[in-house]
């Protein structure tokens, strides 16, 4: 079982919460040209690194607030979780 | 020396000798400076490809490097199931091919694999479903993959153990079977390839970690190798879960991420179970194993993980559908449970191509089907080697698809079809 800290409620357990993928993907600035590799980079592509990953979770059983938790991919430990806005 | 064959006559010759006089049955060799061919990946689709490199188009100057040992990933961590009950052209043809392969296996490899083609049956728990099934099932036998739409009465007969009672929250409204659908002994196939692979020349390299590549003017020369550098013409990467530590080394991005996935068995039991079946509602899978064991398993855990260890949430949730499915399920003690990570494609689909990379071919994105593909996937992908282009049957399983908009979806629910 992850116990995640919500920045927002505190620590409480995975089951509270849904993932969302890698959080250093940036979705293309629509007022600008987007080309198909740009769409590419964003929808599909992923470094799924191996060790310390920057990840989005959705607090969706508590606050439904989205944040970033920064956790090892190989042994699971959480080492940092932030606000959506915040920068690690 | 040619390879002893394994027949009741070597059984019993052997015997007499006190069975002290077996060979081995694939050798432990150090590697060459170079070969013809490197498969990075001693697995199941590994070892099945440089078999296919040999058997079918005469290169046997080949070998496999592997980390650990081989049959230690996915190959030894599956739930066995073997099927190609698939709705569109490209997966269908594939794994109906991949069939053919499986009923032969035992005799081509001269190892039994046993394969046992006992059916599968996807449940339907909604009107809905059973129409998606329908066309599912018809999509199949235009195919040429035999498919048979049972509705509640004809399932009830197959699985009468089934919750078929009226005030369940999921009711059984009927399911699609494939009849030619089945299991086959998971570690049997990968020693079966490696004991083939090694008599035909292969070289199995275990123990020895790809630390890096030798790229120049954009073509492979060769790789890095905890066991020292080795050059190739070509090398093949046919390594699941760890495909994106790999690429990393290669400078490349790739559409998939690395995902965890958990299964388990329960105590053995009597025989009940002499299908394989799904529940609809959720996802669940179960079949019983020749020794009697339930073997069970359903979703990712989620996140992505290289851990091949679970966490229990996703166990509970998921043999919570396989109670609501088979409710003396909750009997049994669990007796075993494992994970392992899965190369999950963006449209759930798998890649088999060349990459822009000369001589280095790509082979991963199995998503959480690659076992009963082994056969399939290491002809395609050693004729790919070999010819340096795709087959017909793995044409769809291009690696620009995503870019240029041809994805192959077949749950119909867009990109990242496996998250929960």
């Amino acid at each position: 079982m992850l116990h995640i800290k919500c920045p927002h409620c505190g620590l409480r357990s995975q089951n509270e919460f849904s993932y969302g993928g890698d959080a250093s993907v940036k979705r293309p600035e629509l007022n600008k040209e987007v080309s198909d590799q740009d769409w590419d980079n964003f929808v599909y592509l992923r470094k799924s690194q191996r060790g310390k990953h920057l990840e989005l979770w959705q607090h969706i059983s508590g606050c439904r607030q989205w944040i970033k938790v920064e956790r090892d991919t190989f042994t699971h430990e959480i080492f940092k979780t932030l606000k959506a806005n915040e920068e690690v | 020396m040619a390879m002893q064959k394994y027949s009741v006559f070597s059984l019993i010759k052997n015997a007499f000798k006190g069975h002290k006089e077996w060979e081995v049955a694939w050798k432990d060799p150090t590697p060459k400076a170079e070969y013809d061919v490197i498969i990075i990946g001693g697995g199941g689709h590994g070892l099945a490809t440089a078999y296919y490199l040999a058997k079918e188009h005469n290169i046997s100057k080949v070998a496999i490097i592997e980390k650990g040992w081989i049959g230690g990933g996915n190959v030894g961590r599956n739930t066995t199931i073997i099927r190609s009950n698939y709705m569109h052209d490209e997966n269908g043809l594939f794994s109906e091919f991949g069939m053919n392969l499986w009923r032969n296996m035992s005799l081509d490899l001269n190892f039994n694999v046993m394969f046992s083609p006992r059916g599968i049956i996807n449940l339907a728990h909604s009107d809905a479903q059973m129409n998606a099934y329908s066309r599912r099932g018809n999509s199949m036998r235009l195919n040429g993959i035999d498919a048979v739409l049972l509705n509640r009465e004809e399932v009830r007969k197959i699985i009468p153990m089934a919750d078929f009672s009226e005030n369940v929250r999921f009711p059984i409204f009927g399911g699609l079977m494939q009849p030619s659908a089945g299991t086959a002994r998971h570690d049997a196939v990968a020693w079966g390839y490696a004991r083939q692979a090694d008599a035909m020349g292969v070289d199995i390299i275990q123990n020895c970690e790809v630390t890096g590549f030798d790229v120049s003017n954009g073509k492979i020369l060769g790789i890095r190798t905890s066991k020292g550098d080795i050059k190739a013409k070509k090398i093949g990467l046919c390594v699941a879960g760890s495909t994106n530590i790999l690429a990393e080394k290669l400078n490349m991005t790739l559409p998939i991420e690395t995902h965890l996935l958990q299964a388990c068995v329960s105590e053995p039991i009597k025989p009940i179970l002499d299908n394989v079946v799904t529940f609809g509602a959720g996802h669940f899978y179960c079949s019983q194993s020749d020794k009697g064991e339930m073997v069970m398993g359903g979703d990712l855990d989620g996140y992505n993980s290289y851990a091949q260890r679970g966490n229990l949430p996703t166990l509970q949730h998921v043999l919570t559908e396989g109670i609501a499915m088979f409710p003396f399920l909750s009997k049994l003690k669990m007796l075993r449970t494992w994970g392992g990570i899965m190369d999950m494609s963006m449209d759930g689909s798998p890649i088999i191509d060349k990459t822009h990379i000369e001589g280095l071919y790509l082979n991963c994105g199995w998503c959480y089907g690659g076992f009963k593909a082994t056969p399939a996937s290491g002809w395609t992908f050693a004729h790919t080697i070999a010819q340096d282009r795709p087959h017909e049957l793995n044409e769809g399983y291009s690696l620009n698809r995503f870019r240029t908009g041809h994805l192959i979806d077949e749950k119909g629910l867009g990109t990242k079809t496996w998250i929960s």
